[in-house]
């Protein structure tokens, strides 16, 4: 039986040599490897994979193919509902969504689902000159893309295979989004995973502009009415790093996790060549438990520093990735669970020197159906450091629905838009986080897709 | 790539350049700014925008050479280009917003400091067009530092020159000149004051004295500039805000001024150490000592 087959584990990098440089911590399957574990798969006739990943991917079809060696078969039934296979099959949250769902975890390890789509979408960034999907006739329409994350890039590379001519709009000055700015190397390669995917999606016709920021350089309103796109397409991200209103935040020291990230992995901080500074500390605290914080915590332990994980739940609930954590263990990141920071605390000249805490348990059930922590009497404490990153999220960035004409934002600031990513402006779509607020890669490159569908079904109506 | 039109040595070691940047050119309003990269492994830094000609599709800058980074951009000529010239970013001046009837019934005194002075023309510039007067106030260390003299004189109700020595103008610091002008009588509604940070707090501690209304630019560290990294932050009337997105002009009555001087050298001693390897570099010099790794 193909199920007693054990799951082929993935080749790692040391940890204690990962610790010290960016390369990429995981190597992936080769050729057997992937061919191996695709044999595990028991095909069910209703696999609950597909059903639990939210762009849909054939899974079991692509597996087929792989175990058959029909490779470019293989790419070809991922290319028809993903555009990024070699960077969902590194950065999604498998365990909650296809690998969550396979029947063979309910009595041992699922499928390595991620590790054999990063497998294919790798090989077939290797093959050369063969885009996985071909540009359609240009049909003479243009929609503008606000943003060229995941969000965009999905909307985008939809959009250009219907026929259409989209340009990107991107604020910062390299293409990519969160992938260039937020997720590093050693998670993310930059020149091998992400350049080439973003080749393969201007090899289908669309185009970039860099330094453009939609909402000052220019408006929604005037890419429509002046430039004349036929439809907008929002995928501007996030937004603006949250902080927690403690005391001694705005101390030297203290940074966000943005702010940390995007120094050492858009400006290159960490290589001597490039002019960003960066400053990491002997002893680094991040607060916070998502991906953001494994990112930076990881980060500063490569750049040398001593670095510690502060976080008010407890392990069960971190939001972060599993592998994220489990290699974060193996790299030697402290973890101080149900810890919640109350105050920075500062030195006479301005700077962190230590972080004011107290204990928190676990108590009734809060509205996102996760127990809520609360404080235990009497439980403060310091932990010596001098950096704090705070990784506590985001909220909306304001910038495009206040210049906008008639788009309507959430209760939190979010822009309001319906499943498909049709806004309250006519003409004008939105996806990723810019709607949901922080999310995932592959929810914001799903989103991105169904408004590319969405803008299709307008346009063709208009 | 943005081409460099024109450069010019306004005082020792501040240049002003003419940059091909037309959509912000299309775009720019008085108090907004830009973010510069020099060149591929160049820092995104952000500059203020010192005037705009939409017709020509071009913006002007002001750099003085502090750092590495400035020292890059000024070494660059005529002819050459930058790698990014991204804005306008940040909130324009509010008056802008405001119906000209009711900035005509306002006094304004507007102040630069130094490299400071250079965004002020624009402000300046844009409510002489709009038929409504202000004084400025231009302070430098002395006469040969002084900068757009020329220019601010061709807009200004009144100009007034203060330098520390006493070679141009008033002998003494602006808030001395200011301190001077409504000893004379001059009242004043609105102040905007724009330089060094230490120039802003003392004039905002003037006119807080004098009772004038004070918008303050804040010219904090920043790497996005688009409101995604939060190193901008300010405090304002007891509230954190991003002078990226809320700023770069505040109420001067309210900032934070001495957590702000702060926070603008929590990378010193990195921009040092980078200064350091330059210098070597440009020497041509193998360094020994090891500040190269």
């Amino acid at each position: 039986m193909a199920n007693r087959i054990p799951r082929v584990p993935a080749r790692e990098q040391d940890p204690a040599t990962r610790a010290a440089n960016f390369k990429e911590v995981c190597y992936g399957y080769d050729l057997a490897e992937a061919t191996a574990e695709a044999s595990r798969c028991l095909h069910c006739r209703n696999p609950r994979c597909v059903a639990a990943c939210p762009v849909g991917l054939q899974i079991p079809d692509f597996i087929a193919a792989l175990r058959e060696g029909r490779l470019a078969d293989a790419a070809a039934v991922i290319a028809r509902d993903s555009s990024l296979p070699s960077i969902c099959g590194r950065v999604c949250p498998q365990e909650t969504q296809c690998e969550g769902a396979c029947v063979l975890g309910v009595k041992g390890e699922p499928v390595a689902i991620g590790k054999i789509e990063r497998f294919i979408g790798d090989w077939s960034l290797e093959q050369p000159g063969t885009p996985a999907a071909a540009p359609a006739p240009r049909n003479g329409r243009r929609v503008a893309v606000v943003g060229s994350g995941p969000a965009g890039l999905a909307c985008a590379s939809d959009l250009a295979k219907m026929g259409y001519g989209v340009k990107i709009f991107e604020a910062l000055h390299e293409v990519g989004g969160v992938l260039v700015y937020g997720i590093p190397e050693f998670r993310l390669p930059k020149e091998r995973i992400v350049a080439r995917e973003i080749e393969a999606v201007k090899r289908l016709g669309v185009e970039f502009e860099t330094d453009v920021i939609v909402g000052r350089t220019v408006t929604v309103d005037s890419l429509l009415d002046e430039e004349g796109y036929d439809a907008v397409f929002i995928g501007s991200g996030a937004g603006l790093p949250r902080f927690m209103g403690i005391e001694g935040e705005n101390l030297n020291g203290v940074v966000s996790a943005n702010e940390f990230l995007t120094r050492a992995n858009l400006m290159h901080a960490c290589d001597e060549a490039y002019d960003t500074p960066i400053r990491t500390g002997r002893r680094v605290v991040v607060v916070g438990g998502g991906n953001v914080a494994m990112d930076a915590v990881r980060t500063a332990r490569r750049l040398g520093a001593e670095a510690t994980i502060v976080y008010r739940r407890s392990e069960a609930e971190l939001p972060a990735r599993a592998e994220e954590v489990h290699h974060a263990r193996q790299e030697g990141i402290d973890f101080r669970m149900l810890t919640n920071p109350i105050a920075v605390l500062g030195d006479e000249r301005g700077w962190v020197r230590g972080l004011r805490c107290v204990e928190m348990e676990l108590g009734e059930p809060d509205e996102s159906g996760r127990r809520a922590p609360v404080v235990k009497p009497g439980s403060e404490f310091e932990i010596a450091c001098d950096a704090v990153i705070m990784a506590l999220g985001t909220s909306p960035n304001p910038l495009i629905a206040s210049t906008t004409g008639g788009l309507e934002t959430t209760r939190r600031g979010c822009i309001a838009a319906s499943e498909e990513g049709a806004t309250s402006r006519e003409g004008v779509f939105a996806g990723g986080d810019a709607v949901t607020g922080a999310a995932t890669v592959i929810l914001a490159m799903g989103a991105g897709r169904r408004a590319a569908r969405a803008i299709d079904d307008y346009l063709k109506q208009k | 790539m943005f081409t460099i039109l024109e450069k010019r040595l306004l005082a020792e070691n501040i240049y002003s350049m003419k940059v091909a940047a037309p959509r912000v050119a299309r775009a720019a309003l008085p108090g907004q700014f830009v973010i510069v990269r020099a060149d591929a492994v160049g820092e995104r830094i952000p500059l203020t925008i010192a005037d705009y000609d939409a017709r020509e599709g071009s913006v002007t800058i002001v750099v003085q050479t502090l750092g590495v980074s400035t020292r890059k951009i000024c070494a660059l000529e005529a002819g050459e280009a930058l790698a990014d010239f991204a804005g306008p970013l940040g909130r324009p001046s509010e008056f802008v917003h405001l119906p000209v009837e009711e900035l005509q019934k306002r006094r304004f005194i507007f102040i630069g400091g130094g490299v400071g002075t250079a965004p002020v023309y624009p402000q300046v510039k844009w409510l002489h067009e709009h038929g409504v007067g202000a004084d400025v106030i231009i302070g430098a260390k002395n006469a040969s530092m002084l900068i757009y003299t020329e220019e601010m004189r061709a807009v200004a109700a009144r100009l007034y020159i203060a330098t520390d020595d006493g070679s141009a103008g008033f002998k003494g610091l602006v808030t001395a000149q200011l301190e001077a002008l409504a000893a004379a009588g001059s009242r004043y509604d609105e102040c905007v004051a724009i330089g060094p940070m230490i120039m802003m707090k003392f004039v905002a501690l003037t006119t807080k004295k004098l009772g004038i209304r004070t918008t303050v630019s804040l010219n904090a560290l920043m790497v996005d500039g688009t409101g995604m990294c939060g190193a901008c932050r300010v405090t304002v009337a007891g509230r954190t805000r991003f002078t990226c997105v809320e700023g770069p002009e505040f109420d001067g009555h309210e900032v934070d001024f001495d957590e702000a001087m702060r926070r603008q050298g929590m990378y010193r001693t990195q921009e040092q150490r980078a200064a350091a390897i330059a210098a070597e570099r440009a020497a041509g010099h193998q360094c020994k000592i090891g500040l190269d790794r």
